[in-house]
């Protein structure tokens, strides 16, 4: 249940001629008329975080649902590290590796935090037992606790209800279940989203955390300075397009603003 | 190994982010989880006090005599068996309104079937035996419909159970052996419900009693049973997490249909016939033995324990306010008012522990 990493203490300056551990090349999606992408190409480095940043409508959501393999494309490959890939159902990309934490976290309130960190892989004892499913609750505490001491967020005990911890504990089980599950990458979908400034530091941590790990982060969000903070890269979507791949230490968060809107390419500002 | 208890509060994680001691923590939750300990079994309380309370009252405290433990156990082997499945399904955040029906309606069908066999002259064991499995069968059968209904179609539990309610209770049920009783089954199914074992404890209370702990451990201790609870408090994350939430509902429901069948052959066993009369209204006392139990109709939240010990309030306040010499009726407002004073009861707990 280990992850297993390159043993590589990723360096934030881009490692850009590696081959990505995840790329999508010409990715289009539309719903019925409405198009959401419009031919989005982006990669993700070993040992990067590269944040994902964009207007509501940009299509930040649809490209996460992509490439969690929640939605079909209509046209463009994914490339996991080097070979096209087809995503098709959410199970298929988990296979592959690719971990999504989504806004709601996914977590059963009402079960303890070593349950939730072993729902959909829980242990069971050997023998004959095993053939009904008993579980083997020890090996999963000890289990749990190893998996979110490597998040270095204090959760106190693994068999507190997980309704009951903050929001940022809560990120936390989410992020360490989703790297215990062995991904070779990690879609954050707004993480910080009605979070509190001290837990989105939380959240800052479990990114850093993540990354020390080897895992490549892609991190989706409306939190500005944060991601100028955490990430290596800034991808920003503008009506269906990446328009900008920005280094977060050669912009402000200004900059990004202006990208976002539209305004550093001179677009009228709409509406809305 | 204790049971765990799914509203129980160990030591929570409060300590804020990257700071303070955890002995900070433990200190403050030992008493939070002291008096929650406390809270969790309440309902074991409730029960205490109501033996008490009702064995004082009873003239020469008929309570406390064995005849009155057979006859409480004899009645509460029905409503224990539909509500171990109906534990399940309520945990998942559903429900099975037709639990009662399935119980009459497959004790018909046995009835009628092993009727026949006998009036073919078919040996009488094997008449029983058939009987059985027809029972155990057919409430799968009906229970995997019913899941099926809800899963595939994504129907509300309530309006798929209630609508096999009115087409087995009201509708099919009447139509078998023209709505008489069958009385023509084999003997050793009366013998089975006359048996005691150990003289204290009849056949039909120790299938109940052995179907409890066994599905309590399923419950408790395995992988279904906590992915049943996954399913019931976030069925979304549940799916997210790999978990095929359409097949385990439909076994859910196809084990409360089971259970349903096992209860029609052990009240054909108490009456030695088959009635369509019989598990008229039992699902509500099932579900309100559940929910007294401490389930949550929003599920999630439920134990086993609590389940039987919410069956014997039940069947206690029926025969206790019997022995006391109150009438009938009464026995339903009793249950009534007991089953909103629990789901009060807990929802009051929660938000003292939330502070």
């Amino acid at each position: 249940m280990s992850l297993t990493t390159d043993g590589v203490v990723p360096e934030s300056a881009a490692a850009s001629t590696a081959t990505p551990v995840i790329a999508v090349r010409g990715i289009t999606k539309h719903f019925g008329s409405v198009q959401a992408l419009r031919g989005v190409d982006l990669d993700v480095h070993q040992g990067e975080v590269v944040g994902l940043i964009g207007d509501n409508g940009a299509g930040k959501s649809t490209l996460v649902n992509i490439l969690s393999g929640a939605l079909q494309p209509n046209a463009g490959t994914i490339l996991l590290d080097g070979k096209p890939v087809t995503l098709s159902s959410s199970l298929e990309a988990r296979n592959l590796g690719i971990e999504t934490v989504y806004q709601d976290l996914s977590l059963a309130p009402d079960l303890t935090v070593w349950e939730n960190v072993f729902l959909g892989r829980e242990q069971t004892v050997k023998g004959p037992l095993r053939l009904f499913g008993w579980l083997d609750r020890r090996a999963m505490i000890l289990g749990a606790k190893a998996d979110l001491d490597r998040t270095h967020v204090r959760i106190g005990s693994v068999k507190a209800l997980a309704g009951r911890l903050s929001g940022g504990q809560r990120q936390a089980i989410a992020v360490g279940r989703a790297v215990a599950w062995g991904s070779r990458v990690l879609l954050m979908d707004e993480p910080t989203a009605a979070l509190g400034v001290e837990q989105q530091e939380t959240v800052g941590q479990l990114v850093r955390s993540v990354s020390s790990q080897g895992v490549p982060v892609l991190l989706i969000t409306h939190n500005l300075p944060q991601v100028h903070k955490l990430a290596d890269r800034v991808a920003v979507l503008f009506h269906g397009h990446v328009v900008a791949d920005l280094r977060c230490s050669e912009v402000t968060v200004d900059d990004m603003v202006s990208w976002i809107t539209g305004a550093a390419l001179g677009a009228q500002p709409h509406a809305g | 190994m204790p049971l765990r208890l799914p509203s129980a509060l160990t030591p929570p994680g409060t300590v804020t982010e990257g700071s303070g001691p955890e002995a900070e923590d433990t200190e403050r939750s030992a008493l939070l989880n002291a008096v929650d300990r406390f809270g969790d079994f309440w309902v074991l309380g409730v029960f205490v006090i109501m033996v008490l309370v009702f064995g004082l009252l009873s003239p020469s405290h008929d309570l406390f005599t064995r005849a009155s433990w057979l006859n409480i156990s004899q009645y509460a082997v029905e409503f224990l068996l539909l509500a171990v499945g109906q534990t399940f399904v309520i945990i998942t955040g559903g429900i099975d309104l037709s639990d009662g029906a399935v119980l009459g309606f497959t004790g018909m069908v046995s009835g009628v079937v092993m009727q026949d066999l006998l009036s073919a002259h078919a040996n009488s064991m094997l008449t029983t035996v058939v009987g059985f499995a027809t029972a155990i069968f057919l409430g799968a059968g009906i229970g995997f419909v019913n899941g099926f209904l809800i899963t595939r179609l994504r129907l509300p539990p309530t309006i798929v159970t209630l609508g096999s309610l009115t087409a087995i209770g009201a509708g099919a049920t009447p139509l078998i052996n023209g709505g008489n009783e069958v009385v023509n089954i084999p003997s050793q199914i009366g013998t089975i419900g006359e048996t005691l074992i150990a003289n204290w404890v009849y056949v039909p209370v120790l299938v109940a009693g052995v179907s409890c702990v066994v599905m309590g451990l399923v419950l408790h201790r395995t992988r279904f049973g906590l992915r049943t609870y996954a399913i019931g408090s976030n069925s979304v994350g549940a799916r997210r997490a790999g978990i095929s939430v359409d097949n385990h509902l439909v076994w859910v429901y196809t084990i409360s249909g089971l259970l349903a069948g096992v209860a029609g052959m052990m009240v054909m066993a108490n009456f030695t016939d088959a009635s369509p009369l019989s598990g008229q209204n039992d699902e509500l006392n099932a579900i309100a033995a559940v929910v007294i139990g401490g389930a949550s109709l929003f599920g999630g939240r439920g134990h086993m324990l609590g389940t039987v010990v919410g069956t014997f309030i039940i069947a206690l306040l029926v025969t206790g306010l019997v022995l006391v010499g109150v009438s009938g009726s009464w026995q339903e407002v009793a249950t009534g008012v007991i089953v909103i004073a629990a789901v009060a009861g807990d929802q009051v707990r929660l938000r003292l522990a939330e502070r």
